[in-house]
Order: structure tokens, then sequence, then C-alpha cells
């Protein structure tokens, strides 16, 4: 290709563009470390909001419950979005289409509606909200996004190569967990990233579901932030990004490495 | 409908069936797929399912390999009915037209998938997938994923992934159908070598005819769903029973015209440009039929030869390698291929020449389409004889 001659104003709207995405995460970052506990101006470097948040029992709980709602039902999701997937792929039978489509509703309808919806469900078969509640709520709409994930890695892929398996003996279940699983399993993944995102900062969901003992980090946060922004919030959203971070790389690393077996 | 009796190849056919199909039907919805086929395969014999795309080839073997359920008619497997069994509990193998490896596994776990499968104790497997390294000459590749092998090579994964577990029959569609032609007939060559070394029974789908000639003892040349004649090379080449058979293998001059009897067991046939001779044995009088003769054995000579000869003018050479094929031009329109050897006299092109051959040389095709009677209507044959010798003349 050939070498782009120096525009200023290309680089003036590039460096715009990403001050305006990370600043507000540098901000946070730099104020959890601040002496002051105003975030106004910097005063000095320490580390005793990181040690004030953790002596919150309070947001420890939460932090818990967060972190138990997204693994479970992630682990739901996956679960149920593969076989869904692999189900939709293989076989034909009636109203599949409005069986699939209708898969896209949770995903375009606004999450408020999806949240008074669930609500309005678990009072009127008299289930009190609790955790068990809030894990069935974030598969509600984590699901759909394993299953389009998974469909768009399936729907590539040969579908002699199963016959071939079955050729060789291979019965239905040792022809999916031989071949059929470890050929979608990146498009299982990062499905599963997808769902453990979505269900680790939810919000509004969340804020009817949860029970009285199961409130979540992200409306933890939320409750605090009324009462004006403290640096142990600021703390505990340092602690947030490095880890979505490390999530994200984590799984990065998986798929690229499954992606160049599988070719 | 032509029976089975008709249509059996006259080879003598060994005792040992092994793939017995009877009747067999496959309908999709309205669409008849395969339409009543019979066939026997007899064991360590190489059968091909010769046709054009569409006539049911495929279909018919993967009704074999269990992957499609028969509408009607049996299908015997070691004449064991096979209906219920599904392709993971029959004796049989497949090689498939885009090979179908499984690309997260290397060539030794291909290989060894369907032993693994059968819990095969790990010496055996061991053991049994390097004989089949060495025998399709792959050795020293087994830790290679498949999307680091060329074509030919997962093609003999493909093989050897099938081989590995000794079934009775291997079938295969379309196996050499990606590779280009210089490795396709070096593999083609490979794998009859493979085929009689092992014994195993092979059903090779394809419609390249000329892959069908060199590696098959019969084939079934299909179309439209239906087994047009079954038999060895030799015989649906130089004898096809039909006119789709004629035309689908090999080269031919289809020329459609009707029987007068000429004496010493020989016919006339006379036809819109002219009158040949062939041998009539089996013809009746006044028979509307088809003969088809091959390029290579027509005749062109400048001069009538004795017996019959018909008037043509040479249109174009057309040069193909080993050959160089001549169209020549008859007084209907119609273009007739002939086959000329390096050292045959090549005749300028507008020359008038006389066309003729053996009469043993044509093949008869018998039929029953009415539209050969417009011959007789259009045989107002002197007058265009008169008409072509005069313009002929003209020019002269």
């Amino acid at each position: 290709m050939k070498k782009r001659e120096f525009k200023p104003l290309s680089v003036l709207y590039a460096c715009l563009a990403y001050t305006f995405l990370y600043l507000p995460i540098i901000v946070v970052i730099v104020f959890s470390f601040n002496t002051s506990k105003r975030n106004i101006t910097f005063e000095g470097f320490t580390f005793e909001w990181y040690a004030e948040m953790l002596e919150n029992e309070q947001l420890m709980q939460s932090f818990y419950n967060t972190l138990i709602v997204a693994f479970v039902s992630t682990a739901i999701s996956v679960f149920i979005g593969t076989l869904c997937a692999v189900g939709l792929h293989r076989f034909e039978f009636k109203l599949k289409q409005l069986i699939s489509d209708s898969l896209y509703i949770p995903i375009v309808i606004p999450e408020l509606v999806m949240g008074i919806g669930l609500l309005v469900f678990f009072s009127s078969i008299n289930v009190e909200t609790s955790i068990y509640t809030l894990i069935i709520s974030h598969v509600t709409f984590s699901m759909p996004f394993v299953v389009i994930t998974v469909r768009s890695r399936i729907a590539g892929f040969d579908k002699s190569i199963e016959e071939a398996a079955r050729d060789l003996g291979a019965n239905e279940l040792s022809t999916f967990m031989r071949v059929t699983l470890p050929m979608i399993a990146p498009g299982v993944v990062s499905g599963g990233m997808l769902a453990l995102t979505l269900s680790l900062d939810d919000v509004v969901v969340s804020y009817f579901t949860a029970g009285p003992d199961s409130t979540t980090l992200p409306l933890k946060i939320l409750g605090m932030v009324k009462k004006g922004v403290s640096p142990d919030v600021n703390a505990l959203s340092t602690l947030m990004i490095v880890g979505t971070i490390a999530v994200m790389v984590f799984s990065q690393l998986i798929q690229r490495k499954m992606e160049k077996k599988n070719g | 409908m032509k029976k089975y009796s008709d249509i059996k190849g006259d080879t003598p056919v060994k005792d040992n069936i092994v793939v017995r199909l009877t009747d067999v039907d496959k309908n999709y919805g309205d669409n008849r797929i395969v339409k009543k086929i019979s066939l026997d395969v007899s064991e360590g014999e190489f059968l091909t399912l010769l046709g054009p795309s569409g006539c049911g080839k495929t279909t018919t073997l993967r009704m074999i390999a269990g992957f499609e359920t028969v509408t009607a008619g049996t299908i015997l497997l070691h004449g064991e009915d096979v209906k219920d069994k599904k392709p993971n509990e029959r004796d049989v193998n497949t090689v498939f037209q885009n090979y179908a490896l499984f690309p997260h596994m290397n060539v030794r776990d291909n290989i060894s998938f369907g032993l693994v499968e059968k819990k095969t104790p790990k010496a055996e497997i061991k053991k049994r997938v390097s004989e089949m390294l060495k025998l399709v000459r792959l050795e020293g590749m087994e830790r290679r994923m498949p999307s680091q092998l060329s074509g030919g090579q997962k093609q003999r994964v493909a093989i050897a992934r099938a081989l590995v577990n000794r079934p009775s029959v291997l079938l295969l569609d379309e196996p050499l159908g990606a590779l280009d032609l210089k490795l396709r007939k070096q593999m083609q060559s490979e794998l009859k070598h493979l085929q009689q070394r092992l014994g195993i029974t092979f059903i090779y789908v394809t419609h390249d005819q000329e892959e069908a000639l060199t590696m098959s003892d019969r084939i079934a040349v299909m179309n439209d769903g239906v087994i047009e004649q079954i038999g060895t090379p030799r015989e649906v080449y130089d004898t096809p029973k039909t006119k789709f058979v004629a035309d689908f293998i090999g080269e031919s001059n289809i020329i459609e015209g009707y029987s007068q009897n000429s004496g010493d067991g020989l016919m006339d046939i006379i036809f819109e440009s002219g009158k040949a001779v062939v041998n009539g044995k089996g013809i009746d009088i006044d028979e509307m039929l088809y003969i088809c003769i091959r390029p290579e054995n027509l005749r062109i000579t400048r001069e009538p030869v004795p017996g019959f000869s018909i008037k043509g003018r040479v249109k174009e050479h057309v040069f193909v390698g080993s050959s160089t094929k001549t169209i020549i031009e008859l007084v209907n329109g119609q273009e007739l291929k002939a086959a000329r050897t390096p050292d045959a006299e090549l005749f300028n092109i507008g020359e008038r020449v006389n066309v003729s051959w053996l009469p043993e040389r044509a093949v008869v095709l018998h039929t029953k389409e009415d539209k050969l009677y417009d011959v007789i209507e259009n045989n107002s044959a002197s007058e265009m004889f008169k008409s072509f010798m005069r313009e002929d003349g003209g020019n002269a």
C-alpha cells in the first residue's frame, strides 16, 4: 500500500476520538490513588481507598454476588445456547423461522421493558426476587447472544465432517463430543465471554429482579454514587477495569490458539 | 422400464455379492431422484457409478452409506437388510468429495478416529495407523494438521482414515474432483493399485467418463435416476445400449435413420443425408433407429469406397494433441467428428469427401422415439443430393 502522507486534520480527529474514549477511564484510575476525598485536584498518592474498599463488607458481598451470578448464568447460557444453536443448525422443523427469529427479541427490546416484564412475571407466579431470579433473568438476556455467536460459527462448516464421524463408527454423542464441539469451541468461548460481560455490568434488569440480599456490584455502585462519587468507588472501578482487561486478553489468547488449531 | 436382467452386464458376476440394491427408490417430496435401481456388487469389485450431476449417483452412494433413507426397495450388505442400521453401524466407509478431514485433529488422530471409536487397544491402533501411513505414503506426516497438507495429501489421509477400519466396502464420492489434472491421473492409478492389492470392494462415484473407463471393473451409467447400462468399460464404450450412454461415454457420432434390407446379413440405414450399411442382426425392416459411430472408426476418403459412402464436406480441423479431429458437414447440416492420427492425410477445408465405416464398427441403438418418423418425411434425400452436388459442381 502507498504510504499515507501526514494529514494534521486526521491526526487531530483521531486524538480527539481516543481522548474522548479513554480520558474518563484514566481519570477514574488516577483519582483512585488520590489522598484527597474530592475528585477535583490530585493531592498525593495513596492505597488508602483500596484498603477501605476491602474492609467494606457490603461492597465485598455485592462483589461476590456479581461473580456468582455472572459465572452461573454464563454457564447456563452457554449450555442452553450451544444446544439451541446446534439444534437449529441441524434440524428442519415447523415454525423454525419463528423460533429462530424470536431469539432476537430479548436483544432488541429495551432492557427496561424486559426488567419490568421479568419482575411482573416473577411476582405473578409468587416467586420472591432473590439471587435465583437474578440468575434466571441474566440467562434470559445473555442466552440469545450465545446462540447467535455459536450459530455463526456452525454455519460455516461442512456437514460432511460430522457425517464422516458417523461413517467412522461414532454415535451421536461421540460425534458431538469429539467433532462438533471442538469445532464450534471458538464460537462457544466468545459467546460465553459476551454473556459474562453482559452479566457483570448489567444494571437495568438486575435492578428489577435482584432480591434484597442479592445486590450486585453495579447496583451497589449506583447506590453509592447517589451520595457523591467517593474514592473507594474509584478504586473499585479501577479493579474492575483491570479485571475486565485481563478476561478479555485471556479469551483472545484462547480463541487465537483454537482458531490456529482449527485452521 | 427396463428389467434388471436387461441392464446387467455380460461379465460373469462372482457369487460373492457384497452389496445388493433391489428396486431402490429415493424421493424428495415429489422429486424422484433415484428410480427403481437394482445393482449387485461382488466382492473385490471396482464398480463405478457414472453420470452427469443430478443423475442420482451420489444419492445412491449416500443410501448405501446410510446418510439417506431409502424411500422404497431394499439395500442388502452381506445379504442383510440395512434399513434400520445407522451409518456408524454399517460395515462400509466413505471417502468424501471434499475429504471432510477433522480440522482440529492431526493426521494420526484423523486416521485413528474409527479405531478409537471401536475401543481398539492402543498398541493395535499404533500398528495399524503406521501401516496405513506407509500404504498411502504419508510416513513422517503424523503430526501435521489438515490445514498444512496439500490436496493430494488430504486425499490420502481421507483414504487411510477409511481403510484403517478394514471395511468390506469403500464408498468414494468423486474423491479426485478437487485435484488438478496431473495429480488426478496419478491418484487414479494409485487408487486402482491400492484396490487391487487390498481386494476391497470399491463403489466409486464420478462424472468423469475417462476416470471411470480407466479405473473400473464395471461401470453403471446413470441418467435421470436410472441405470442406463452396466458393464465393463469396454462393453459400455464399444456397445452402448442407449443413445445417452453412447453420447456420454467418449465421443460419438449419432445418426438417426430407418432400416431397409440389403441382404448378406447387412442392413441399409436410410437417413437424411444418405445411406449407410450396418450389421443387420436384430434389426427389423423399417425400424427407426440410431446408429452410433466412434470418431476413430470413421474413414474419410476422397473417392467413394465399395459398399457405401456418405458425401460430405470438410468443415474444420481441431487439433486436440494426440490426434486431429476433422469435422465433416453432411448434406443436411449434421456434423460428424472423425479422429485423425498424426500420419493420416488431412484434407483441405471445404473439400468434398466420402465418409464410411466398417459395418461391424457401427453400433445400432434401438429406440421408440416418435420423432424419427420425421426422417422419412424429410427424406427427399435424392432431391437434397442433387442440389448439393450441383452447388458443389458449380464451385469447381
